[in-house]
Parts: C-alpha cells; sequence; structure tokens
C-alpha cells in the first residue's frame, strides 16, 4: 500500500512541475512582450515627442498583432491622452520607474471580468504610460492544461496499480513455485531438483542455488552413509577379534598367567581400535565444513618445521636421509592441529615406506599459485591405478597388508587438503634424487599440497 | 593426594574410584553437577577430575564457576568430545589438562600426579636438579656431574619437562601435547626415539641412570637411589 501512495505522489509531482513549467512560460512569454511594448513607444516619445507616440499607440490598437493589448497614455494629472483604456486604474500609483501590475479589467463586448497584466512607467516626468495585455487566454490555457494533468495523474496511477498488481502476482508465482519444490524435496524425494524457467532471470538463479544446495546435501548424506558402512566394516573385525580372543581365554580356563598375557593382548587390540576410530573422527571432522569456522593465520614454515623435526630421530634411526628445504613465513590460512597432522601423516608414511639408506625430502615453498608443500621419499611409490584408491578410508596396498597402521592416513591429507581448499597430487619421485640403478622398482612417492594464495590479513601466529 | 571426581556415569566412576584408591589417594566422588559445584568451591582439593557431560549443571560451567571464584585448584577435564576446538574450549574455560575418552588408567594418573605436583611447587626455579643433573633455565645450560652436554633445542624442552615432573609417570601423549603441542597420537613410536637420543646423551656415559622406561605407561626421570 505505500508504494501505491509513493508511486501516486511521485506521478503528481512530475505531472505538476510539467503543468507549472507552462503556465510559467506563458506568463513570463506575456510579460516580455509587453516588456517590449513599453520600450519601443518610450523610444517613441524619446524621439519624437507626445504626438508621435500617441499617432503610434493608436495605430497599435488598429492593428492585429496587437489586439489584446491595453494601453493608456495619461498627462500628469490623469487625464486620458490616448489608448484604449478609459480611465486610470485607481490603486496604480505610478512611482515613476516601471512597476508591474496585474489588474480587473472589462472588455467593451465582452460582460465577463477579466484579469489583465500591466507595466506602468513615467517618461520623463510628464506623462504616465502603461501597457498590458489581457490574460483570459492564459488562464484558459492553464485550466485546460489542469484537466490533462488530472487526468493523466489518474491513469497513471490507475495503470500503476493494474501492473503492478500483475507483476506482483507473477513474481509471487514463482516464489510459491521455488517454495512448493523446497518443500516436496526436503520431504522426502531427494533427487529432484528445482525447475529452472530457462529465462536465466535472478529466480532461475536462485533455484540453481538451491539446487546446488541439494547437491551438496547429497554427498554429504552419501558421505555419512559411506562414513557408516566403513566404519561397520572396518572396524568389525578388530572388535570381532578382540571378542574372540576374550572369549577364548574364558572357554580355555588357563592359569594366571596366560589369562594376564589374553588381557593385555585384549587392551592392545582395543586401544588400536580406539585409535582407528579417532582417526575415523578426526577425518569426519575435517570433511565438515564446520571446521572452517576454527581457521586462523598460520605459518606454514613453521608447521612443517615442526613436523619433519618430530620425525628426524626416526629417519636418522632407520637411516634415511631426511633433508627439509622451507621458504619462510609462507602463510595459509586454516586449522594447525589438522595441518599438523597431515604433515606427520605424511612423514609417518614415507619414514614406513622407505627402505633403509633412502632419502625423504620434505619442502615447502612459495609459488604463484600460492604456497606449494611436498613430501618425496624413495620408497615403493604408488602406481598409478592405485592412486585415487590409496586416499580411500581403509584402503591399503596389498603390499601394505600386514604393516602396522589403520589406513587412514592418506584419507586424512585428502580431507584436510580438500577443507582448505588444496589441491593434493601423488606421483612417482623423479627424477629420483638418488640414483638406484640396484633398486628397480622404487619410483618413490612424492605428494604435494598446494595451497591457495591467501590475503594476510595479520601476520601469522 | 586429594582428589574430587565429578563423573556421573556410575562404571567409569567406580572404575575411576578404585584405581586411584590402590595408588594411594583419598577420592570424593560426586555424580551430579551442583553437587560437584558445591564441594569443588567448599575447596580442599589437590586436584578436581571434572567429567564434561553432567545432569544438572554441565562440566564446564562448573569450571568457570570455580575460576570465577578464584579457586586455582588445578581441574583435569574428561570428555568424550576429541575434537580440537573441544579441547581448546575446555583449556580455555579454565582446565589445566584434558583427557578425552576412552583413556588409559595409567594416562589419567600421570597426569593427575602432574597436576598435583604443579600446584604445590610455587615458587619459580632458575635450575632443575635431579641426583647429578643440572639444567640451568636461564643460561640454557645442561651438566651433569660437572660436565656440559649440549642439547638441540627440542631435546631440551623434553629434557625441562622431565624434570619438572621428576619421579612422576610422563606418557607418549603428554609429551606430545606439552613439548610439541601436538594433539594427535602419531601411530608409530615418533616419541621413543627422541626419548631414546636424549637417555644417550644424558644417561649412556654416566654411572646411574636416570631416565627409565615405565612399562606401560611411558617413562620417568628419576633418581634410582631416592625413594620413589
Amino acid at each position: 500500500m505505500w508504494y501505491v501512495a509513493l508511486f501516486a505522489i511521485s506521478t503528481t509531482v512530475v505531472f505538476g512541475f510539467i503543468w507549472w513549467a507552462a503556465v510559467t512560460f506563458m506568463l513570463r512569454q506575456t510579460d516580455e512582450i509587453i516588456e517590449s511594448e513599453v520600450w519601443s513607444l518610450a523610444e517613441q516619445y524619446d524621439e519624437r515627442g507626445l504626438a508621435a507616440l500617441s499617432m503610434q499607440i493608436s495605430s497599435r490598437q488598429r492593428s492585429e498583432a496587437s489586439r489584446s493589448n491595453i494601453y493608456l497614455l495619461v498627462d500628469r494629472d490623469f487625464h486620458y491622452l490616448a489608448g484604449n483604456m478609459r480611465q486610470w486604474p485607481r490603486s496604480i500609483v505610478p512611482k515613476g520607474y516601471p512597476e508591474w501590475d496585474t489588474i480587473p479589467v472589462t472588455a467593451e463586448d465582452d460582460p465577463r471580468p477579466l484579469e489583465a497584466r500591466v507595466q506602468v512607467v513615467t517618461l520623463m516626468g510628464k506623462v504616465h504610460l502603461l501597457v498590458g495585455r489581457e490574460l483570459s487566454d492564459v488562464l484558459r490555457a492553464r485550466s485546460i492544461m489542469a484537466r490533462a494533468m488530472a487526468t493523466g495523474i489518474f491513469f497513471t496511477v490507475i495503470m500503476g496499480l493494474i501492473w503492478g498488481n500483475v507483476m506482483s502476482l507473477k513474481l509471487l508465482g514463482r516464489l510459491e513455485q521455488v517454495n512448493r519444490a523446497s518443500r516436496e524435496i526436503m520431504g522426502g524425494s531427494m533427487d529432484r531438483r528445482i525447475p529452472l524457467s530457462g529465462s536465466g532471470d535472478e529466480f532461475d538463479r536462485l533455484a540453481g542455488n538451491l539446487n546446488d544446495m541439494l547437491d551438496r546435501i547429497g554427498e554429504l548424506l552419501a558421505t555419512v552413509r559411506q562414513v557408516s558402512d566403513n566404519i561397520a566394516h572396518d572396524l568389525r573385525s578388530p572388535l570381532t577379534r578382540l571378542r574372540s580372543r576374550l572369549e577364548l581365554a574364558l572357554l580355555e580356563q588357563p592359569d594366571a598367567a596366560s589369562q594376564r598375557q589374553a588381557i593385555e593382548e585384549a587392551i592392545t587390540q582395543a586401544e588400536s581400535i580406539i585409535a582407528t576410530f579417532n582417526a575415523l573422527l578426526t577425518i569426519a571432522q575435517a570433511e565438515s565444513a564446520a571446521a572452517r569456522g576454527g581457521f586462523e593465520d598460520l605459518d606454514l614454515s613453521v608447521i612443517v618445521r615442526d613436523a619433519a623435526e618430530l620425525y628426524e630421530p626416526l629417519a636418522e634411526d632407520k637411516s634415511i636421509a631426511l633433508t627439509v628445504g622451507v621458504d619462510e613465513g609462507l602463510a595459509v590460512r586454516g586449522n594447525r592441529h589438522l595441518l599438523s597432522q597431515a604433515v606427520a601423516n605424511l612423514l609417518d608414511n614415507a619414514v614406513k615406506y622407505t627402505p633403509a639408506g633412502g632419502t625423504i625430502q620434505v619442502g615447502a615453498v612459495a609459488n604463484p599459485e600460492g604456497s606449494f608443500l611436498s613430501v618425496a621419499d624413495t620408497g615403493p611409490g604408488i602406481p598409478e591405478e592405485e592412486r585415487e584408491n590409496v586416499l580411500r578410508r581403509f584402503y591399503r596396498l596389498d603390499q601394505s597388508r600386514g604393516t602396522p597402521g589403520s589406513g587412514l592416513g592418506l584419507s586424512l591429507v585428502a580431507a584436510v587438503a580438500r577443507l582448505h581448499g588444496a589441491r593434493l597430487t601423488l606421483s612417482d619421485n623423479v627424477p629420483s634424487p638418488l640414483s638406484l640403478p640396484d633398486l628397480p622398482g622404487l619410483s618413490g612417492l612424492k605428494v604435494c599440497l598446494i595451497f591457495p594464495a591467501w590475503e594476510r590479513s595479520r601476520p601469522p601466529a | 593426594m586429594r582428589i574430587l571426581l565429578v563423573e556421573d556415569d556410575p562404571q567409569a566412576a567406580s572404575y575411576l574410584v578404585k584405581g586411584l584408591k590402590e595408588q594411594g589417594m583419598t577420592v570424593d566422588h560426586v555424580a551430579d553437577g551442583r553437587e560437584g559445584l558445591f564441594r569443588a568451591t567448599a575447596g580442599g582439593y589437590d586436584v578436581i577430575i571434572l567429567d564434561r557431560m553432567l545432569p544438572g549443571l554441565d562440566g564446564l560451567s562448573i569450571l568457570k564457576a570455580v575460576r570465577a571464584a578464584g579457586d586455582n585448584t588445578p581441574v583435569l577435564v574428561l570428555s568424550a568430545l576429541s575434537d580440537v576446538d573441544a579441547r581448546v574450549e575446555g583449556l580455555r574455560a579454565g582446565g589445566d589438562d584434558y583427557l578425552t575418552k576412552p583413556f588409559a588408567f595409567a594416562e589419567l594418573m600421570a597426569r593427575v600426579e602432574a597436576l598435583g605436583r604443579r600446584a604445590r611447587a610455587e615458587k619459580p626455579l632458575t635450575t632443575l636438579v635431579v641426583a647429578d643433573l643440572e639444567l640451568d633455565l636461564t643460561a640454557r645450560v645442561v651438566k651433569r656431574a660437572g660436565k656440559t652436554i649440549d642439547l638441540k633445542p627440542k631435546e631440551f624442552s623434553l629434557l625441562e619437562y622431565f624434570m619438572r615432573h621428576a619421579g612422576q609417570v610422563v606418557t607418549r601423549t603428554m609429551l606430545l601435547e606439552r613439548v610439541w603441542d601436538y594433539a594427535f597420537d602419531p601411530q608409530t613410536n615418533v616419541i621413543d626415539v627422541h626419548v631414546s637420543r636424549l637417555r644417550g646423551k644424558i644417561d649412556k656415559d654416566f654411572e646411574k641412570p636416570l631416565l627409565h622406561t615405565v612399562r606401560g605407561a611411558g617413562y620417568m626421570l628419576r633418581d634410582p637411589a631416592e625413594a620413589p
């Protein structure tokens, strides 16, 4: 309703202005005509005197062009000298200089009371001259225009109301369509999407965005299902083993020492299950966008160096050369704990799979894209066809089955990479840092994480 | 040591109470949040073990209330919430340590002892001494039997932590959290190698071994001549 009122007011203002401008123009024109008459008559009097002026006035009266003009020339005592007006209007007291006024007049052949615009002037102190123009034409034009404007306003407002209603009904219709589709989808048919009209307008964009959100929800639901499946599948075995072991201990009724051993083994197995569980939880955490809420400005250089420093003694013990090449002050925005864990996982894998005498190279450098983190080893590497698989939870390559580890290390790294918007690549470590002609099949593994460049809002913590 | 245990799960509680008592501690157990706050503010405990999920008043609210009352009794927060944000939240609310369930009892014991000891040693030290091993905190120099030992910065921090908790069990997780500031458990024996390196530097060439392995728990720095 307010919009209607505002619209009506605006329309009135616009039309009103047009009317006012036109009327003002007409009135000004009238004044200009009068003014130029007064000037030319004054000049006549200046140059040729009173008689010439009277004659001029008489001839003007007779001419067609000046028919609506009013002339009156009087002497100092207001006696009639020339003109088509009989008597000097009593209301005007000449002061000498040109003055404007508007006075009532009556025409000889017209009983109606009319108005005239006049200018009066005293010439050389001797005679008073009045020149004017009757305004009935102007006034008539004014009222005609006013009526036209009013009609215009009326129709504009009516049209506005009609089309406004039509448009809003149409918009509401589109909105209702989107609303209805959303309700139906959330009600159960999660595979459906909101239809687009094809016009590419804002509503289509809205529908497109909602559809993207639905896709994302679908993805997350699939992830949740997969996690449940994974947990169920991959924790069942160790839990079953645990249970069996304890049951066996009960059945066998062995001596205290064996019982003690059985219990200790059970605890170890339980701890391994707990560790797997914790790792799964961390991965789930990294996969939920909620972790992004805790992001802060970090120094990637410090994170990488700290992790390398943690694994250095272990590498040394295994006679693996660990080299670290880290640029200073690489800024990254993220979750410190998850990033540390990801780097640690990579190092853990590298140390686990690199044979004695091998090399692990840890690098973190600035790159046009952002920050480039790499961990490269001289272990057996991962064949190209398996590179996607190894990122899955619990996936172990056949040659790794049996080595300790839950098979979750790389899936955590993948989840952390995705959370931070970083690209994860697995490749052979070529060119190999060592010449290894005697060790065929060791192509090595190079894992790279490419972090996008972030604007540094403040120095890293 | 007097312990207040605020835990609503009866099985977990009885297990903890039994274990702590066996270690020679006095334990008061309450199962309700409000009761826990009441007892805690009454004071007189060396360490408070506080479960996060409690009926009545949740653990962190109790913690905040205790701290607001000006009580600095060390608090160990127990929780099934393991994500790092929950941990940071717990510590920020005033907790001194945070342990996620399920945990090994040895882990809990080690941490409770560490907290209890910390409360008692109030005066700031410039030198830590265990037997003939000296660690100068200001000069950052380590000597044993008068001989200077060259340690890398992390080795120094590691030894400092051991010495501050001399005579107590220090678990691998504690080391990882306090010395490396990592909140995860790297499945391999990464910490063990660091400790054995340290041992190589401070114990190997000397008469008495000070850095011992405690089976099933972790490590302990102790003068074997002193009574445990």
